[in-house]
């Protein structure tokens, strides 16, 4: 597998470790429901056939924490986002609303 | 020897080059074959058919095919510590000095005892392993196993290291060929020729395929000689790699190949400093799987003889090696393809005795030219056995009215069609699909950017083999943008390739072998299919059929044929098993590359290692890294009094520790504090300048992750050390926090392990020694410079240095650091300066008795399972801010006052050796798991106490100490009476350091 590191460049899969699902997102740790919030984050992640979001790290590479959306039966990967980039828009479309 | 002992090879025929003899050797005799020959060919030059013998019945095998796909022509090769076996004799390149034996026989090849299994067939059939031998139980590791893994079985590999060296490479293309027969090389040509960056690769050391094993025309010119003007111009073009000897062997996700590069095989051994194979890792944007077609074998009794032939091959022996592979045929087919071999025996000035071919007609020009050559007919008829042992003497026919005839010939070639090389393109899961026309499985849907062509794709005429490979070339080179204009296709010869299908003799009377590897024959498939085993998958591992090394590449496809036929579906309904890679085996040597020994992962060295090997100290690994254990005197004959010593001479003087290796890490920016708050438990953004604090972090399930210390040197500049074992780790995680958490914090960093060198420097007379490394003026006071106190300074004259007044000890310490470059220079110097101190290195070993006596927990306490409330750190943890691992620590479960929680133990019996590993129970308990309290995980004998101490977890700690519980170890059987103690022994008050 290849995966397309936006700082980087596309590079071969043994510069990557994977970390899990990238459509979680780490729970407000204020919530009434933190409890359950963060055993749901923790534990309960879902195992998809088809397209996922993945965290990626370029760890032999730029460091970078990468998202990456990739069908689990083909493992063709359709996108590749910098992760800060990802966070960043999730950070500020949150501050918008509120 | 001379060249009139290959009495086999035809004058004037074939591509060998005949100036270059070679000697070699199979089982001992001598015999010279050519340059250009395989092992293969130069035996049969030399009249030897008989190779080998098979795997469970031990029965004489010859030489099948003339490709990768042989079942039965496997040898080992070489000797002593290069032995390998299981060999191809029809791929190993002839080279001079080669040195052959067969396999699998006792005593001798032509008298084999264990043939004696093939009486006792009925024992070896399918799913013997699951129905024979199951009792009693106890007699299969005994006397069952044995038996067969003697009885059964193929060559034996070296039992000495490998003593050749492999090599990795990797390689980017636009248009990645696979094979250069017609349709390859005409790919390569039409890509490279528009400027795309090509790789054509072919498993064998000639390239041109079948070009050069059939007497074909191209363009007018002979087929061999055509492809040596194509040759010619791909390697004349920069953008053009071509990869002999090279077997692509696997797809991979992303246009990813795996490939062997045999560098050396065709060399007694590798020249100095060559490697003997190369692993590459071809990353290819366009792909052509161009790997032709594999003959398969009509399945008829004792068809596994030495002597019978596919007829590809038989042509293969006459064109490309000129080599008569018989002197009298019978040829038995089902297509043209096969029938028109006639041709070929005939221009080699074999006889051919009779042609057999199931078909009721064949097209009149065969038939003509049989008429002709003077070989009877058998339109209709089949082979239905094989005459002879140890090479065949005959065969008999049974014509089309079913009278049987008997002929003698010593050569039966045979010919049921081709199954398109198509494993490749089902790599990555795709489908095969199955075309009555040809009767043979062709490539389905394709992964992205690869296709077929030629004979791989079912394709199989040279017409269009060339054709379909132009075309392709071209298409994948515009593809990736290539300008590439159509290119002239040759003109060939006529042929034709009509085909009935046609399987299996039913009427044989001796074994019909299906998988001539695994020996599994026709009424294998029959028994597995009465028992049930009627999907092919079942029917593959119940019999084995197609498990071998050659991927049932001559066997699959018949095996399911004679399923279809005993379950009445058609052969599309049945399916066809999964092909895997790889294509070809590959040697673990390959996949291993550099990675052997002590190369298996590299090996981090310290700045000062090598002033600690000149000490002799003893080094111990610690993740990559290696670490001085401890560095014993001459006159010291255990590890322990070592080790006593160097504990003391830390407790009563001083001593120095290499450090470097924890983990490091610069954390800057303006909200750095905030950042290290949300991963420490305790807080961070609270920590004065100048000051350095103890940390512990938690994973997100609210188990601890590890533990260090965070020094302050600036408001927006931080610097924490990890553990050894996690730097790494940690540091991964501080980058998924930053970037994924909290992508709005304001803070970089920076892993810095490698760049500082560090030196604890323990004990009393520490600031003695300290003060005479530093630059003046600094003030290593106690008042100036007090505990947990850091500095950026300068040391040794004028280095950049950092001075943390940190203690893992419990002694008066310091930690020293200075640029890498500098760190031997440091370590020589605090020894130099510390000598009338009495300064001593010691080892990770000392360190790690010390950091027991003051309870301070290792990796054994932070394995995974533990909290920060487990190891004593609860009350560390702030309650006014959220960090990782907050709210899942919080858990009931993990709250639970009846965790084990740390504790220290010490022996009732001040005498008594302590077991890390040992279980806690009640003085009055039963030692059962019912029962078990916790465990003991670090011990050490404590020279500043006189005897054993423990550190472990026990449940409720708090509420007994003082108690005397049992340590039960039942493993080395042992069970002592500790007593409950706290985790600190020495130095509770922590009066030492603060000095």
């Amino acid at each position: 597998m290849r995966i397309s590191c936006p700082h980087c460049g596309e590079r071969a899969l043994d510069e990557f470790s994977y970390l899990g699902d990238a459509s979680v997102t780490r729970p407000d740790p204020a919530a009434a429901d933190a409890a359950d919030a963060f055993y749901t984050y923790a534990y309960e992640r879902r195992n998809i056939a088809g397209p996922t979001q993945e965290l990626w790290y370029h760890q032999a590479g730029c460091h970078a924490w990468l998202v990456v959306t990739r069908d689990t039966r083909t493992h063709e990967i359709s996108d590749v986002k910098a992760a800060q980039d990802v966070a960043l828009e999730r950070v500020n479309s949150t501050t918008g609303a509120a | 020897m001379t060249s009139e002992n290959q009495a086999f090879r035809l004058a004037g025929r074939g591509v060998v080059d005949r100036s270059k003899t070679f000697s070699f050797t199979f089982d001992g005799i001598p015999y010279e074959g050519f340059a250009g020959d395989t092992l293969a060919s130069a035996l049969l030059a030399n009249g030897v058919h008989l190779v080998g013998r098979s795997f469970k019945y031990h029965r004489p095998r010859g030489i099948l095919t003339s490709g990768s796909e042989d079942p039965s022509a496997l040898v080992e090769l070489r000797t002593g510590a290069r032995r390998e076996p299981n060999t191809k004799a029809t791929v190993t390149e002839l080279y001079d000095g080669l040195e052959a034996t067969s396999q699998n026989r006792f005593p001798s090849l032509r008298f084999d005892f264990l043939a004696v299994n093939s009486l006792l067939s009925p024992v070896f059939s399918a799913g013997f392993y699951y129905k024979t031998f199951m009792w009693p139980a106890s007699f299969w590791e005994k006397l069952y196993e044995p038996m067969i893994r003697r009885a059964a079985g193929l060559g034996r590999a070296a039992m000495e290291e490998d003593p050749d060296s492999y090599d990795k490479a990797n390689a980017f293309c636009d248009v990645l060929v696979v094979g250069s027969g017609a349709a390859g090389l005409m790919a390569a040509i039409s890509a490279a020729r528009s400027g795309a960056r090509v790789i054509l690769a072919d498993e064998s050391f000639a390239f041109g395929g079948r070009l050069l094993a059939e007497n074909r025309t191209i363009d007018g010119i002979n087929s061999a000689a055509w492809v040596k003007a194509a040759i010619g111009e791909l390697s004349s073009l920069s953008n053009v790699r071509l990869l002999p000897r090279t077997t692509i062997f696997g797809a991979y996700d992303g246009g990813t190949y795996g490939a062997v590069e045999r560098v050396a095989d065709h060399l007694v051994k590798p020249a100095p400093g060559q490697p003997r194979q190369r692993l590459w890792r071809i990353v290819a944007k366009r792909t052509i799987v161009a790997q032709g077609a594999t003959e398969r074998p009509i399945v008829f009794g004792n068809n596994d003889r030495p002597g019978v032939m596919l007829a590809s091959a038989a042509r293969s022996y006459i064109n490309r090696y000129g080599v008569a592979p018989g002197r009298t045929a019978v040829v038995f087919s089902s297509n043209d393809d096969g029938a028109a071999t006639i041709n070929d025996l005939a221009n080699a000035g074999i006889s051919v005795a009779a042609l057999v071919d199931a078909r009721p007609a064949l097209p009149d020009a065969i038939t003509a030219r049989a008429e002709a050559l003077g070989a009877r007919i058998f339109a209709g008829g089949v082979v239905s056995d094989a005459i002879g042992g140890s090479r065949v003497k005959g065969a008999c026919i049974i014509d089309a009215s079913g009278a049987t005839h008997t002929l003698s010939c010593d050569l039966i070639i045979v010919s049921g069609g081709f199954n398109p090389n198509m494993q490749m393109t089902t790599h990555l899961g795709g489908r095969p699909q199955w075309r009555d026309d040809l009767a043979a499985f062709v490539p389905g849907a394709m992964p992205k950017g690869m296709t077929a062509a030629g004979a791989a794709n079912g394709s199989f005429s040279l017409a269009s083999c060339l054709a379909e490979g132009a075309r392709a070339g071209s298409a994948a080179a515009a593809d990736v943008g290539f300008d590439a204009k159509p290119i002239a296709i040759p003109a060939s010869d006529e042929e034709s390739n009509g085909i009935s299908a046609f399987w299996h003799v039913d009427r044989a009377k001796h074994k019909a072998f299906v998988d001539l590897q695994n020996d599994v024959t026709a009424a294998d498939v029959a028994l597995a299919q009465r028992e049930g085993f009627s999907a092919v998958e079942h029917l593959k591992r119940y019999t084995t059929l197609g498990m071998a090394t050659d991927q049932g590449r001559t066997s699959s496809v018949n095996g399911l044929a004679i399923l279809a036929q005993l379950t009445g579906k058609t052969i599309p309904a049945t399916g066809i098993t999964t092909a895997r890679p790889p294509y070809s085996p590959v040697s673990l040597g390959a996949l291993a590359g550099e990675h052997r020994g002590k190369h298996f992962k590299p090996t981090r060295l310290t700045p000062s290692h090598n002033w600690a090997k000149e000490q002799g100290a003893v080094f111990v690994e610690a993740g990559l890294w290696l670490r001085a254990l401890y560095f014993p005197k001459p006159f010291e004959t255990d590890a322990q009094t070592t080790v006593i010593r160097e504990v003391n001479g830390v407790r009563n003087g001083v001593g120095v520790c290499d450090v470097s290796t924890l983990g490091k890490v610069e954390v800057h920016g303006p909200d750095a504090g905030k950042f290290l708050d949300r991963l420490y438990i305790n807080m961070m953004s609270t920590l004065a300048v100048g000051r350095a604090r103890y940390g512990a972090m938690l994973r997100e399930d609210g188990i601890m992750m590890d533990d260090g210390t965070a020094a302050r040197f600036a408001e927006d500049r931080y610097f924490v050390t990890t553990t050894t074992v996690n730097a790494i780790k940690v540091v991964q995680h501080m980058e998924l926090c930053k970037q994924w958490h909290w992508p709005d914090l304001d803070v970089q960093i920076v892993p810095s392990t490698d760049q500082w060198a560090q030196y604890a420097v323990a004990g009393p007379r520490a600031r003695d020694l300290i003060a005479r490394i530093v630059d003046k003026p600094f003030d290593v006071s106690n008042a100036a410079f007090p505990y947990m106190a850091v500095a950026e300074l300068t040391a040794l004259g004028g280095i950049k240095a950092r001075l943390y007044r940190l203690s893992f000890s419990g002694e008066l310490a310091y930690e020293i650091a200075v640029p890498a470059r500098h760190g031997e220079l440091l370590m020589r110097t605090l020894m130099e300066k510390g000598q009338d101190l009495g300064v001593i290195p010691y080892g990770t070993e000392a360190l790690g008795v010390m950091r027991i006596e003051k309870g301070h927990v290792g990796g054994p306490e932070l394995n995974g399972t533990t909290t920060a409330a487990d190891v004593g750190l609860g009350k560390m943890a702030s309650k006014k801010k959220d960090y990782i691992g907050r709210v899942l620590a919080e858990r009931p479960g993990l709250t639970n006052p009846d965790r084990p929680r740390l504790a220290g133990f010490r022996p009732v019996d001040r005498a008594a050796r302590l077991r890390s590993g040992a279980h806690f129970v009640g003085r009055n308990t039963e030692p059962v798991a019912a029962n078990a309290l916790g465990h003991m995980t670090s011990v050490a004998y404590s020279p500043s106490l006189g005897h054993w101490v423990g550190l472990g977890f026990l449940s409720g700690a708090e509420t007994r100490m003082g108690e005397i519980i049992r340590a039960y170890d039942p493993v080395r059987g042992e069970d002592t009476l500790v007593e409950v103690v706290s985790p600190t022994f020495y130095d509770s008050e922590g009066a030492r350091l603060r000095v």
